[in-house]
């Protein structure tokens, strides 16, 4: 079958069983556009600007690890594109990106809306092609989805020169890939593995320390079950949350610079480390230097060799998928490879430090953030999707909703994007329609993609918004409280808008809520009441509030700040 | 410590880029780098000579082998090698540094690919130790031009890297 290179396009997409694109048009990518009018497998959302396209499709992927698709044109669709895509591949993200791009006989000539696509995303992309003949076309984005969505999964950017997608040729969708140059490790080494067993049998104070990979790997069974039967304290990074139980007796949180008192000393004080696709970063451990005062061994479990021992050494590295060297470790366990560890003077340690309850808050006149996470964690009975923004709000989140299931938090973990809370609440709800979405955000991140309520309104999207608006930016302000003096540089948020207001002008509901008492009345008829619809709630709350327990940068985890330390 | 890394990569538009890109994003230094196709004309090979821990060299080694377009990676000077770099040098040679032009060429074993009345231009192979003993021989005012190809280099014996 002879077809143009925009019908090649659309035609790979349906084979890959894409069932959403989201895109904004423009002048190259005009053929494809027509080609996806054209039929009705594939739906296009239409965003409010680029950026939100990858944002969306980059949270569509997360919610459901169906590979996102993101559609922009030329030029000034591809720049607007670029932090969606840096913030996707920085937290391992199967997306393909597919880019418009002047025709090939005006590349380089600075042409109208032209630019070096794939020299742009280089750097922040796992990698990218450029079609030059449109015979290449469908074995190219074979490639681009089978890269995105093996090994370490990431972004791929396809750029697709206009006249490609105008020539004609026949159309053959390849069944498989074979690349020299690309073949992911998948099973671990087996002898790595047990003496890894061997090493997690012998351990006094054992942790199990787990990261993106094993949601990102749908690893979260197996994992819970090596845990249970390991008997061992688990902390979850703020990209695992939801990787294991948050209510299990197990769980000790997340680790790190807002981690919990109790996996902060369990991470720094354990005798073996059992590291499960997470790479030691530094908001996780905090200064290296300090981490190493005490002697551990550390077993690293990741897909890429290069996460590991590249902040802190590996005393027994394993290569492979997290879910094949789980079998194999739980395989192991089965084959009663040791008798199991006998962990209870360690278990009466980690409960003493939890005995500290380093997460506690007051809530006295002025609504404090942490209690409006609380209420929303009963209001929605612990099972709603939960998207944030970046700063104390998304600290807040993390340390206060108690995910049970994987795939449920949605943050830019790596790159630390404001401006993704609510196209990454989009993206959520198309993926996974009638499911209960909820934005937790702050009303300076929530302006950087406040365009979005456009789209949301229409696709009906019934997303619940929870504002927590603090008049600050407000992490900037707890830095600057803390390590500046109180010099409040250019974190006070003035002329705010009238959300309720906003809301309202894109067809929304709108809420301001300013007293403690109103906040579970609010939340409950936002979730009931207004179930089908968009509801921005407005939090106007204690603007003095920080996030704690807090490990101050170039600190060590045993150095935290707890709340009543102040 | 200076490691020569040899890499075997996809004859292909921005095979390069992607290569150079990752040594400046994660600051990891460059020495030289030469890349020309194989006999096989769908894969180059490329030399790059860079220095840095043991640790660094384990990052550098891990991801160019994370690259796409990267098919093999082989730190050269872990074992035996050769390596050998190749300088064209444009000198002044006038009067009585004519002769001393040509005896230095000599002794370096090196080969005169153009005489002029007033210039020579000389060829020298070799570790890029000699060709800088060379420049270092020579006065400096004579110079006028040079041009160095950076480190190639291949390991002795059986030691093999090829698809």
């Amino acid at each position: 079958m002879i077809i143009s290179g925009a019908e090649i396009v659309i035609r790979c997409l349906q084979e890959e069983k894409v069932e959403h694109v989201f895109g904004y048009p423009g002048g190259t990518v005009l053929h494809i556009y027509d080609a996806l009018f054209k039929q009705d497998e594939v739906k296009h959302i239409l965003v409010r600007h680029e950026q939100a396209a990858v944002h969306a499709a980059d949270a569509y992927s997360r919610s459901s690890n169906r590979v996102g698709v993101a559609m922009v044109t030329s030029g000034p669709g591809v720049t607007n594109a670029i932090t969606g895509v840096a913030t996707a591949n920085a937290d391992s993200v199967p997306l393909v990106l597919l880019c418009g791009q002047v025709g090939t006989a005006a590349i380089g000539s600075d042409a109208f809306q032209e630019c070096d696509t794939v020299g742009i995303t280089r750097p922040c992309v796992k990698h990218n092609f450029l079609v030059k003949d449109v015979k290449d076309l469908a074995s190219t984005l074979k490639k681009a989805f089978h890269i995105a969505t093996t090994g370490r999964p990431g972004v791929v950017v396809v750029d697709l020169p206009k006249d490609i997608t105008a020539e004609k040729c026949e159309f053959v969708y390849p069944a498989a890939v074979a690349m020299r140059s690309y073949n992911p490790v998948v099973k671990g080494h087996l002898g790595q593995i047990k003496k890894a067993v061997q090493l997690l049998l012998e351990a006094k104070r054992p942790i199990l320390y787990i990261g993106g990979g094993v949601v990102l790997s749908d690893s979260a069974e197996k994992l819970t079950d090596l845990a249970r039967r390991l008997n061992f304290p688990v902390t979850h990074t703020l990209m695992a949350l939801g990787g294991f139980p948050a209510t299990d007796r197990q769980s000790v949180g997340m680790p790190g610079m807002h981690g919990t008192y109790e996996a902060n000393l369990a991470m720094h004080n354990a005798d073996v480390i059992l590291a499960v696709g997470a790479r030691f970063d530094d908001r996780v451990i905090g200064n290296v230097e300090h981490f190493y005062n005490e002697p551990r061994k550390i077993i690293h479990v990741d897909i890429d060799p290069s996460s590991i021992s590249k902040r802190v050494k590996a005393d027994i590295p394993i290569v492979g998928n997290v879910p094949d060297v789980l079998d194999e470790m739980l395989k192991l366990l089965e084959d009663g490879f040791a008798t199991s560890p006998q962990l209870a003077d360690w278990w009466r340690q980690i409960e003493a430090w939890r005995a500290k309850k380093g997460l506690q808050y007051h809530q006295g006149e002025r609504i404090m953030p942490q209690f409006v996470v609380e209420k929303l964690y009963e209001v929605t009975r612990g099972d709603a999707f939960i998207t944030s923004d970046v700063g104390q709000h998304q600290m807040f989140a993390s340390q206060f909703y108690k995910f049970d299931k994987p795939r449920r938090w949605i943050n830019s973990g790596g790159l630390g994007t404001m401006g993704v809370g609510l196209p990454y609440a989009m993206g959520t709800s198309f993926a996974n329609p009638g499911a209960t979405v909820a934005c937790v955000t702050g009303e300076g991140s929530i302006q950087m993609c406040i365009q979005e309520l456009s789209t949301c309104k229409q696709f009906e999207l019934p997303i619940k918004i929870i504002n927590l608006n603090n008049g600050m930016l407000g992490m900037v302000r707890q830095w600057q409280e803390m390590f500046y003096s109180k010099r409040y540089s250019q974190s006070y948020v003035t002329s705010l808008p009238d959300f309720v207001k906003l809301a309202e002008a894109y067809g929304h509901v709108g809420m301001k809520i300013e007293k403690p008492e109103d906040v579970e009345p609010a939340l409950k008829r936002a979730f009931t009441e207004y179930k089908d619809r968009l509801v921005f709630m407005d939090f106007i709350i204690d603007p003095t509030a920080n996030v704690f327990p807090m490990v101050a940068t170039g600190k060590g985890l045993t150095e935290m700040i707890l709340a009543e330390d102040l | 410590m200076r490691h020569i890394i040899s890499i075997l990569l996809e004859n292909e538009a921005g095979a390069l880029s992607h290569v150079a890109g990752l040594f400046s994003a994660r600051g990891y230094n460059i020495e030289s780098l030469t890349v020309a196709p194989t006999e096989d004309a769908s894969l180059s090979r490329m030399t790059i000579v860079t220095s840095g821990s043991d640790e660094v060299l384990e990052q550098i080694t891990k991801q160019l082998n994370k690259l796409v377009d990267v098919v093999k990676v082989v730190d050269l000077s872990e074992s035996a090698h050769v390596e050998r770099e190749l300088m064209l040098i444009k000198v002044r040679a006038i009067g009585k540094d004519r002769e001393e032009m040509k005896r230095m060429s000599d002794i370096f074993r090196g080969r005169i690919l153009d005489v002029t009345e007033s210039t020579f231009v000389i060829e020298l192979t070799g570790t890029s130790a000699k060709l800088d003993s060379f420049i270092n021989a020579l006065d400096t005012g004579l110079i006028l031009e040079t041009v160095r190809t950076g480190v190639s280099g291949i390991g002795r014996s059986d030691r093999i890297l090829k698809v």
